[in-house]
């Protein structure tokens, strides 16, 4: 378009640069303004692509942001390759303080941590909702729990198989539990719901360009009129799409505005939820929003999708429509 | 300005539209063109505004051989012509100024540049003051004129125009006639398919007669 421009300014002999660049921009202006002025006369059709696009980008972005709140909870939990003890039911828990104490003495252990039958209790109460009903049993039916840290690092893991077999050998034992081992079965399983997410976003940013350039190909049927009469009057294809691919900016960029706030407006409800379930998880966890940079992206995004979407349909449809 | 030279066109459907046909318009000269219907007039004119291409022959406009021209050098070629049609045209949904303004605007003109020239337009049709009007709400010779105005506001070399008298009434006709007359006065060379050949021979300019596709000697 620059091109053809400069070549008019060479056969304009009153209109200099600075006027023919100003017109230039000021075209792009009108198409901008035009193109979402006509959006919001057919507001009917706009709004309803609109919903399917946002839709369509707030699945993905959902899904996004769930993983990558999960992936800050499971970052949390990868520190612990603690190993809990659980004591036979009929093991005090003064044995068990006993118990603790000759742990503690090992080298390889590096913290021993107490948990009693009536904190065991009490943190059950606290959290698991069913408080009303144990306090119709009788007796504490929680075990005394002895959590224990080793020393040597995760990757040592035939060092913590060492120690689990010692520990289950101990009489006052019941049971041992890696915790590690759900943390890793925890992780193996984000890294299939990353690439899920990873496929998920593919499939539905091209659902994002199939939309726009289904809504676009309708559009340019409505004015194949005023495209014809643009063409015989000396239009190039660059003056007659540019309407189009703003509109197809529009639609994209309002409907990354839409997701964004459909998204964040789910995360609010599933703040509280989500609070009280990584406080069972002993985790200080912070629901992620998206950051600014995140809404830049998702804006963009969908924004150049969109654009891609109308491009594409009009690269094949313009040129279908001849005058006759 | 437009020289046809052993043109002809071939439809794969309808067989030969135009054949062998050769003539030269000079710059500033005004011509009919004229024969029965389906003579080949509005292939002629289809020629030149590059709707569709000759199967044989070359057509030289302003000294660019139209077969040469690549499918982005034809917005270029349509703003050296002013094109007028039976039908006029006109987007029902924009203003008389909108729809006289057009060609200007997807050329790029500035703004001023374009209210300017497009009253000026509309004052040789005799239409100013009804810039803000609706196509709809003018008489058919009325909106014939319109379309003379955004034909005519691109400055063109050459206006072709095909049955522009079509739908008016004889008054009318001779009317838009001698509008053309007054562009050619001033250096546009004018070329006009009609079948109304009352009114033509009164004209007394040259006529081109098709004969099924062939140019009959004048």
């Amino acid at each position: 378009m620059m091109k053809h421009n400069s070549r008019q300014i060479k056969n304009k002999d009153n209109n200099g640069f600075s006027e023919q660049l100003k017109a230039y921009l000021l075209l792009h202006a009108h198409a901008l303004f035009s193109s979402l002025g006509r959006m919001v006369r057919n507001s009917f059709t706009s709004i309803m692509t609109i919903i399917v696009m946002a839709i369509a980008i707030s699945l993905a972005s959902g899904f996004y942001l769930l993983v990558v709140n999960m992936q800050q909870l499971t970052g949390e939990l990868e520190a612990t390759n603690q190993i809990s003890l659980f004591l036979k039911t009929n093991v005090s828990d003064n044995a068990g303080e006993k118990l603790a104490e000759e742990i503690r003495k090992n080298n390889a252990i590096d913290k021993v941590v107490l948990i009693t039958k009536e904190q065991a209790l009490t943190e059950f109460k606290q959290y698991s909702g069913f408080g009303d009903v144990l306090d119709i049993l009788e007796n504490n039916p929680l075990p005394t729990v002895i959590q224990v840290l080793p020393s040597n690092t995760l990757n040592d893991m035939q060092g913590i198989e060492n120690l689990m077999k010692q520990f289950n050998q101990l009489a006052k034992v019941d049971f041992v539990q890696l915790d590690m081992k759900w943390v890793q079965r925890l992780q193996s399983m984000m890294d299939i719901m990353q690439k899920a997410v990873f496929v998920l976003t593919i499939l539905l940013g091209f659902a994002v360009v199939v939309i726009t350039g289904n809504t676009i190909r309708l559009e340019l049927q409505n004015r194949q009129d005023e495209v014809l009469v643009a063409k015989l009057v000396g239009a190039t294809h660059a003056f007659i799409q540019r309407p189009f691919l703003y509109t197809g900016f529009w639609l994209g960029f309002i409907s990354g505005l839409v997701a964004w706030v459909l998204v964040s407006f789910i995360l609010l409800i599933l703040q509280s939820p989500i609070e009280k379930l990584s406080i069972l998880y002993d985790a200080s966890f912070d629901l992620s929003y998206f950051s600014f940079v995140e809404v830049l992206s998702l804006l963009i995004l969908s924004s150049i999708l969109s654009v891609v979407g109308a491009w594409v349909v009009l690269h094949y449809q313009l040129q279908k429509i001849k005058p006759k | 300005m437009l020289k046809f030279d052993h043109v002809s066109k071939r439809y794969a459907d309808a067989g030969d539209a135009l054949l062998d046909v050769s003539f030269h318009l000079k710059a500033g000269e005004m011509a009919f063109l004229t024969g029965h219907s389906g003579a080949g007039k509005s292939t002629l004119l289809k020629l030149i505004a590059m709707m569709e291409l000759s199967t044989r022959g070359n057509i030289l406009l302003d000294g660019q051989n139209l077969n040469k021209i690549t499918e982005k050098q034809i917005p270029f070629i349509r703003r050296k012509l002013g094109l007028i049609f039976q039908d006029n045209k006109l987007l029902q949904d924009r203003t008389i100024f909108d729809n006289v303004a057009l060609p200007l605007v997807v050329s790029g003109y500035s703004y001023q540049e374009i209210g300017r020239r497009v009253r000026a337009s509309l004052d040789k049709v005799g239409l100013l003051g009804k810039e803000k009007k609706y196509p709809l709400a003018l008489s058919g010779g009325e909106q014939q004129r319109v379309g003379i105005a955004r034909a005519v506001i691109n400055k063109p070399r050459l206006i072709l125009a095909d049955e522009p008298t079509g739908n008016l009434d004889p008054e009318l006709s001779a009317e838009v006639m001698h509008l053309f007359e007054q562009f050619q006065k001033v250096g546009v060379t004018v070329l006009i398919a009609s079948h109304d050949v009352d009114l033509l021979s009164q004209m007394g300019h040259r006529i081109l007669t098709l004969d099924h596709g062939q140019l009959k000697a004048s």
